[in-house]
Parts: structure tokens; C-alpha cells; sequence
């Protein structure tokens, strides 16, 4: 399916019926060379790098819902590379750099808008925090600026200088981070794998797995036994569930987080703005939708929908931060589920089975790690040794004590 | 969402804090257990034994079964009772 301008003028002329799907449906082979369970970002990228760096194409993307109905479909879009600790600083810089060639490496419109990530903070040890985040950040290569509090107001003078509890004193302004469209960048890495052979097998649920002598063999599933050579387990919102069916006891919790978008207003949020005092972010949809959020509800969910305590939590931040959106309508609000490990980073590893391959645990951050994510999966999966953007994500580092603990909450993973 | 505290009565859930899976009160008694003690999480989607705390009533220690998928409180005790 190519898209130019003269398509969409002769498809608006004739109703648009001759658009055609983006991917196949094709029935399940017996077996592959690599299976991928999970069909949302991180799967269908994994896929997608699988077949076009390692020449893996013999690979099928094992989705028990639809493309793009899970958390890649849920979450704020937000985009950035303002990690501070070694192991995720390079991760999200990789990341980042290929969120940039995306459009061009897809051939597909993700919508990707670097229209920058303002972190604000209120107090001056806050503010030293953010100077040496900002000095991390620029020596792991990404951009950084350390704005003073005359520089927040000319950059965003609708923020509330006037709050004296939370009073705004400075910045930590990273111009390269942005949003994209969350359903595109699903839709362009399905396209983009489906193009290079891969399977994608939609309704189709993983429920066991064949290991015999250790090794992985094949995945059972809703339509019949499927052979595999490998397998990657990308399943955002049920890795212990899936895990479990592989005998793997995960340093894993799932909680709900919620976000909200309100009715279209003309533009009036220049980036993402997020409040140092509390935890809130928000952006502005290229639909007009202001699209913010908070914290988890911080007790364990697997609902997909929370409580009041934390939307009124949020809303009291958010008017703390910018009083004027106090004027618009909320029109939705939702809840995704994360998976949420002890030291709030990811996972991608081996497991103890040989041949079944984890990427998990991504907390509330999965959606900016999209392409890296995959990239890093498919060279661990096709080589068997770890990305150098990615030798820190160890599933045995919490037994090991390297753990990458970026809040420095602790075994809470409520507070990451 | 509302907790029936045992001294308290039904609490909105905003006067308790969450602490996490109820195996933290089994605490191991060698080292090796610690990791699991620690880390590891059964992490169910169901019925999910967990700890809160009331802090802004009794603050009391609850031991409380919840349906992970549902909200729903199925049983909240107090935690030093449900232990022995």
C-alpha cells in the first residue's frame, strides 16, 4: 500500500473503497525460524529489525487481539532521551536516534514532532539534580539546556509563575524529544515487517509453550501448536502471566496508569511540559487534545481502568502547573497496564530456557523506547549476545545487585 | 475504592498507603531467600493477597484480598492477625 498525493485525491473522488489493508492475514505456518508473542510496538519492531538488519524473515508476530490494541494504542506518545544512569542513558539515546530515521527507515508517516521535553523544577537542589542530569545527557551525546527562570517564562509564559508552594525555578529543556503518533509507528513497523515476509497472525493467543531438555521447541496456542526455533516474549501488561507459562518467576508488579485527553483547542502547548512537584505531564495533540497524565494508582491492577483519588490527584497538578486548562472539557480518560519491575528499567534478556528470549518490565516507559527496544531484541535474539546499547537490562541483576534504579525508590515499584 | 478497616469501618482508599504483595510479612530466615524476598513477585491477575497501611486512620497494618482484575475487596484483616 503506497500513499501519494494523487491517491488521496482519486480515492476521495471514488469514497475511499479501494484503500487496501497495510498487511496480510495469513494462516500460521507450522513452524518458523523465530516467533515474537505480542503484536504491539516492541514485538512488530523486534520483527521488523529481525527481517531487515539480520535477514531473519522466516519470523511470525503472535498478537492475541488486533494490531495496535494494547499499551502501543494507550499511552501520552512522548518521545525522549533524558535518562541519567548508565544502561538506560544509552538505551534512550539509541532510541531516540532511531525514533529520528523512522519515518524515512519505514517509508511512513509516524507523525514524529520533536517539539521538545520541558522538565521543571522548584527548588534549588532540584534544580542542581537537573544540572547534572543535563551534563549526563550531553556527555552520552543527546542535547540538554539548563533554562533559568526568566528563560521558562519567555518559553512558556502561561505556566504559573505565581504559585508560591511550588514557585518555578528553572528548567531542564531537551529540544530533541517530542511526541509521535502512537497508532502509526504500530501501523509502520506491522507494514514495514509484513513487506519483508514476516507473518503477522492477529487472534491468535499464546497458551503454553513446548520446552523439551531446556530448549524452546514452539508456542501453544489458541490456533494449534506453532514450531519455533526461537521466541521473543514482548507482552506488555501480562509478562508474568506469559512467563509463568515458561516456568520464570519475574521481579515483575503491574499496576494501572491513567491517562486523559480533553476536547481540540487551538494550539497552545508548545511541547511536553512536565511539573517537578508531583508527577504530571502534558502535551497537546496534532488533533488539538490536551494529553496529560500522572501517577500510577499505585496499588496492583491488571483492570486497564483506575480510581478517582489518582484522577483528582492529577487534575490538582495540572491546575497547579497551567490554571488555564482548567477551562477545557475533559472528553476521555483511560488506563493502561504496567509492568513494572523492582528498580523501574526494562529487561531484555535470555532466560533460564535456551531459545526464549525476554523483553518486558517497561514500566510507563515503553512507548519512547519503541524502535530501540526492537532493535536491540532482534540483535539479541538473531546473535545471541546483547546490543552494546543494551548490556545492562539483565534479568539476573536484581539477584546480582546491578540494579538500574533511576528514582531511587527501592524494591517499590509504585514509586518508580 | 473503599477498604473496611477492622477497627475503623469502610475508609475511602485515600487514608491508606500501599506497601505491596502480602509475602512480605514471611520473612526468610536464610540468606538465600532474601533475592525472592526482595524481588520476586507472583504478581496474579485475581485474587492478590497485599498490604496497606492506614495511615491517616488507625494505623494499623492490613492484610487485604483483592481481585487485581475487578477492585473488588474480598477479605481485609489486620495484618498481625491474619499472620498468626
Amino acid at each position: 500500500m503506497q500513499f501519494s498525493a494523487w491517491e488521496i485525491i482519486k480515492q476521495g473522488l471514488t469514497g475511499n473503497k479501494g484503500w487496501k489493508p497495510h498487511w496480510r492475514d495469513p494462516e500460521p505456518k507450522s513452524a518458523y525460524d523465530v516467533i515474537i508473542i505480542g503484536g504491539g510496538g516492541h514485538g512488530l519492531a523486534t520483527a521488523f529489525y529481525l527481517a531487515k538488519e539480520h535477514g531473519i524473515t522466516n519470523v511470525a508476530v503472535l498478537e492475541k487481539g488486533y494490531i495496535g490494541g494494547g499499551n502501543v494504542g494507550r499511552n501520552t506518545t512522548i518521545v525522549r532521551a533524558n535518562y541519567g544512569l548508565p544502561g538506560n542513558s544509552e538505551f534512550y539515546s539509541h532510541s531516540l536516534k532511531l525514533w529520528e530515521g523512522m519515518e524515512q527507515e519505514l517509508n511512513y508517516n509516524t507523525m514524529m514532532s520533536q517539539r521538545h521535553v520541558l522538565n521543571l523544577c522548584h527548588s534549588d537542589g532540584q534544580r542542581d539534580a537537573f544540572t547534572r542530569r543535563a551534563n549526563t545527557m550531553l556527555i552520552q551525546g543527546d542535547d540538554a539546556e539548563v533554562l533559568s527562570r526568566r528563560q521558562v517564562r519567555d518559553y512558556a509564559p502561561f505556566l504559573n509563575f505565581d504559585n508560591e508552594r511550588f514557585p518555578i525555578r528553572g528548567g531542564l529543556l531537551h529540544r530533541r524529544g517530542g511526541t509521535a503518533r502512537h497508532d502509526a509507528v504500530a501501523w509502520g513497523y506491522a507494514r514495514g515487517a509484513d513487506m519483508r515476509g514476516v507473518d503477522i497472525i492477529q487472534n491468535c493467543e499464546v497458551t503454553g509453550f513446548r520446552i523439551e531438555q531446556g530448549r524452546i521447541k514452539g508456542v501453544e496456542t489458541t490456533r494449534g501448536f506453532i514450531g519455533a526455533g526461537k521466541v521473543g516474549m514482548a507482552v506488555a501488561g501480562r509478562t508474568t502471566q506469559v512467563g509463568q507459562m515458561a516456568g520464570l518467576r519475574l521481579p515483575i508488579e503491574s499496576h494501572v496508569l491513567q491517562a486523559f485527553v480533553t476536547e481540540g483547542l487551538k494550539p497552545i502547548i508548545p511541547g511536553v511540559v512536565t511539573f517537578g512537584m508531583g508527577h504530571f505531564y502534558l502535551s497537546q495533540s496534532d488533533k488539538g487534545g490536551l494529553v496529560f497524565g500522572g501517577d500510577l494508582d499505585f496499588y496492583n491492577s491488571y483492570a486497564a481502568r483506575g480510581n478517582l483519588p489518582a484522577v483528582e490527584h492529577v487534575m490538582q497538578a495540572g491546575m497547579s502547573m497551567v490554571p488555564m486548562i482548567g477551562k477545557a472539557r475533559v472528553l476521555r480518560s483511560w488506563g493502561g497496564i504496567m509492568d513494572m519491575t523492582m528498580d523501574g528499567s526494562p529487561i531484555i534478556d535470555r532466560t533460564p530456557v535456551e531459545g526464549l528470549f525476554l523483553n518486558g518490565g517497561w514500566c510507563y516507559g515503553g512507548f519512547k523506547a519503541v524502535p530501540g527496544s526492537g532493535h536491540v531484541f532482534a540483535h539479541l535474539i538473531a546473535t545471541g549476545n546483547h546490543h552494546k546499547a543494551s548490556t545492562k537490562h539483565l534479568l539476573n541483576r536484581f539477584e546480582t545487585g546491578h540494579v538500574i534504579d533511576e528514582e531511587t525508590t527501592g524494591a517499590q515499584p509504585n514509586l518508580h | 475504592m473503599r477498604l473496611t478497616c477492622p477497627l475503623c469501618g469502610p475508609r475511602d482508599v485515600r487514608e491508606f498507603s500501599y506497601r505491596g504483595d502480602a509475602v512480605l510479612t514471611d520473612r526468610p530466615t536464610t540468606p538465600e531467600g532474601f533475592h525472592d524476598y526482595v524481588h520476586i513477585r507472583e504478581n496474579p491477575a485475581g485474587p492478590h493477597d497485599e498490604l496497606w497501611h492506614h495511615g491517616a486512620g488507625c494505623g494499623g497494618w492490613l492484610k487485604v484480598r483483592r481481585d487485581t482484575v475487578t477492585h473488588e475487596v474480598l477479605s481485609v484483616a489486620l495484618a498481625r492477625e491474619a499472620r498468626s
